[in-house]
């Protein structure tokens, strides 16, 4: 399974990838192929504002619907739009082309909870 | 290959391919007397796509369409979590009564004694067996119960002058509850059950507050286990003020051995369809009665039957009542054929059921361990849930619910609980013998071999049903939902 060295991940399978005070989120290789094959994405309004730990949007697989959870807070400055339409992009490119949200950081004093590559691994191994 | 089916399946169309234009399946004789003529724009000159067919033509489409199905009558159906258990045709029988079947909504109560009584009966039975001292029978099924019990809920928290905001589910709950929650307008807060699967009365308090309006559970839970902290953990809800639902889809567990009422829950609702065996998963329609505390009394939905010196009527007289979930008096088929089947099995019979449906999941765990990986290992109750972890072949669940199919068992349910990675969630029910037991564990046990030796076949499985492994993925994400003829 493929775990980029540099971004940044949560317990929850979320990737970030931190640009100045923009976040860009996705879910990692792991929920991908967890999930199994995505049918379904709702990701939220452009201009919302989202908060660490609740849920943010919805992924819907074959097998289980789940909440996605924000790993920070902030406003929600883009959104994915292809996404909707063509969710499979979340199994066949996770951290490129099914990148979910940019959000802009309400601040930087959470981004001491994310963990970093080799935490997260651990976390895998352990599921 | 063990298998117990084997042999010829019709193919069919859709009736509108049998279609041929004026067939049909009358004859009527030559008209004597006047034709009247209806206004002419009330006449339709043709009724496009109308399928033209003869009676055999019908007679047959819809019996083949009938042999594809599956249900509990034709075989074992393990979907854990569905409680499929054979339904006695005396049940039916009763239901079908004339007095029962014809009786109209809006007879009078003088004229409906006996159906009033049935009613009256069956929520003292209802009580009776879960604790609880007053039962709600309108809900028309689980869900639509949580939904009355959790209105409920919030009527009392606002009756005392304060809507809180949250409501608790563990991770191992039922996957309506969180819906419900949400539906009555309260934030969601996940609970994680702990590395054993049992919810912790210390994971409770630390996430108790007062702005929490209650708890949800399923118990026993969504992994099988009794969730052994539950009088506890109905303790620290009720002193920060908060009530305790309970998601009695699992009662089958249960019956005439614990009661929920009295482990400090204060609602829950019935499956009768699951526990009280009557047809249901396409057989349907189900039923939920809600049974709650005699603080949560008031707020029941209305009408609810009572008695008067052997006499019975309908009560609509609640002023804090939450009103009516359901129009006339709830699935009243279904109560008759629960009644009917808690009269016939007796308080005995009941926790024999309880029982035999315990050790029935017991036997398949026992039989099954070692080949399949057991994620929680503490004492399973009425179903059992294990993993695809250890299969070999890179053979997953979905490949061995398939299998299974080729050797005539309908698959458990699979991928949920959700905390399970790769889920097998299987439910025996205490109406299969030892030997259908023992047939299905075989052909799970010779599925577990045939990862390791031929990993090929799983995958391609099903090879021997109507339709092989269909595209789940595309059908969800570009589902076709119109026939269109071929032009």
């Amino acid at each position: 399974m493929d775990f980029p060295n540099h971004l940044f991940y949560t317990e929850e399978h979320e990737w970030i990838s931190i640009e100045a005070d923009v976040a860009t989120v996705g879910i990692t290789d792991f929920a991908q192929d967890s999930l199994g094959d995505v049918v379904f994405v709702e990701l939220p309004e452009v201009g919302s504002q989202v908060e660490s730990g609740k849920p943010f949007g919805v992924v819907e697989s074959v097998k289980a619907v789940s909440d996605i959870y924000s790993p920070l807070s902030g406003e929600v400055l883009e959104i994915n739009e292809e996404l909707p339409d063509t969710p499979e992009l979340v199994n066949s490119s996770p951290y490129e082309d099914a990148w979910m949200v940019k959000i802009k950081l309400a601040s930087k004093d959470e981004l001491g909870d994310l963990l970093d590559v080799e935490a997260y691994k651990a976390f895998v191994e352990q599921q | 290959m063990t298998t117990v089916a084997r042999g010829l399946i019709q193919e069919e169309k859709l009736i509108f391919e049998h279609s041929d234009p004026g067939r049909r399946g009358f004859d009527l004789p030559p008209l004597d007397v006047p034709e009247a003529k209806l206004p002419e724009e009330f006449v339709r000159e043709e009724i496009p796509g109308f399928p033209e067919v003869s009676e055999v033509d019908v007679v047959r489409h819809f019996t083949r369409l009938s042999t594809w199905n599956y249900g509990v009558d034709g075989g074992f159906y393990p979907l854990g979590s569905c409680t499929m258990k054979y339904n006695p045709k005396i049940n039916e029988l009763l239901c079908r009564l004339p007095g029962f079947a014809h009786i109209h909504p809006y007879a009078p109560e003088a004229l409906s004694q006996g159906a009033l009584e049935l009613m009256y009966r069956l929520q003292q039975a209802l009580g009776e067996i879960s604790g609880f001292p007053a039962v709600t029978l309108q809900p028309a099924a689980g869900a639509h119960g949580e939904l009355a019990g959790i209105l409920m809920i919030r009527a009392w928290h606002e009756a005392k002058g304060k809507a809180r905001r949250k409501v608790l589910i563990p991770d191992t709950a039922h996957g309506t509850n969180p819906a419900t929650a949400a539906m009555c307008g309260y934030e969601v807060v996940p609970v994680a059950s702990d590395a054993d699967g049992i919810l912790k009365a210390e994971t409770v308090r630390a996430l108790m507050d007062e702005d929490v309006a209650a708890l949800m559970m399923t118990n026993p839970n969504t992994l099988g286990l009794f969730e052994s902290d539950v009088k506890e953990i109905c303790d620290i809800v009720h002193e920060k003020g908060g009530m305790v639902y309970a998601d009695g889809a699992n009662l089958n567990a249960l019956m005439g051995i614990a009661r929920p009422g009295d482990m400090g829950i204060d609602v829950m609702h019935f499956n009768l369809h699951k526990t009280f065996s009557t047809p249901h998963g396409g057989g349907g329609p189900g039923s939920g009665p809600v049974g709650v505390t005699a603080e949560l009394a008031p707020f029941l939905p209305v009408p609810l039957v009572v008695s008067e010196q052997g006499r019975y009527r309908l009560e609509s007289d609640l002023p804090q009542s939450i009103g009516r979930m359901k129009a006339f008096y709830g699935h009243f088929g279904v109560l008759v054929r629960a009644y009917a089947y808690i009269c016939t099995l007796g308080p005995q019979g009941l926790r024999h059921a309880s029982e035999m449906a315990v050790l029935a999941a017991n036997y398949v765990r026992a039989r099954l361990e070692g080949a399949y990986h057991l994620p929680y290992t503490g004492r399973s109750m009425h179903e059992v849930v294990f993993s695809d972890r250890d299969l070999a072949g890179g053979c997953a669940t979905l490949d061995v619910a398939k299998s299974l199919i080729d050797r005539g068992f309908h698959p458990p349910t699979i991928y949920f609980p959700l905390v399970v990675r790769g889920a097998l969630m299987i439910e025996p029910t205490e109406t299969e013998s030892k030997e259908v037991l023992d047939e299905f564990c075989d052909a799970m046990l010779e599925i577990a071999r045939q990862a390791a030796e031929d990993p090929r076949q799983l995958k391609d499985a099903p090879v021997r049903a109507k339709v092989r492994r269909l595209d789940e993925a595309a059908a969800a994400r570009k589902p076709v939902l119109r026939w269109t003829p071929e032009s």
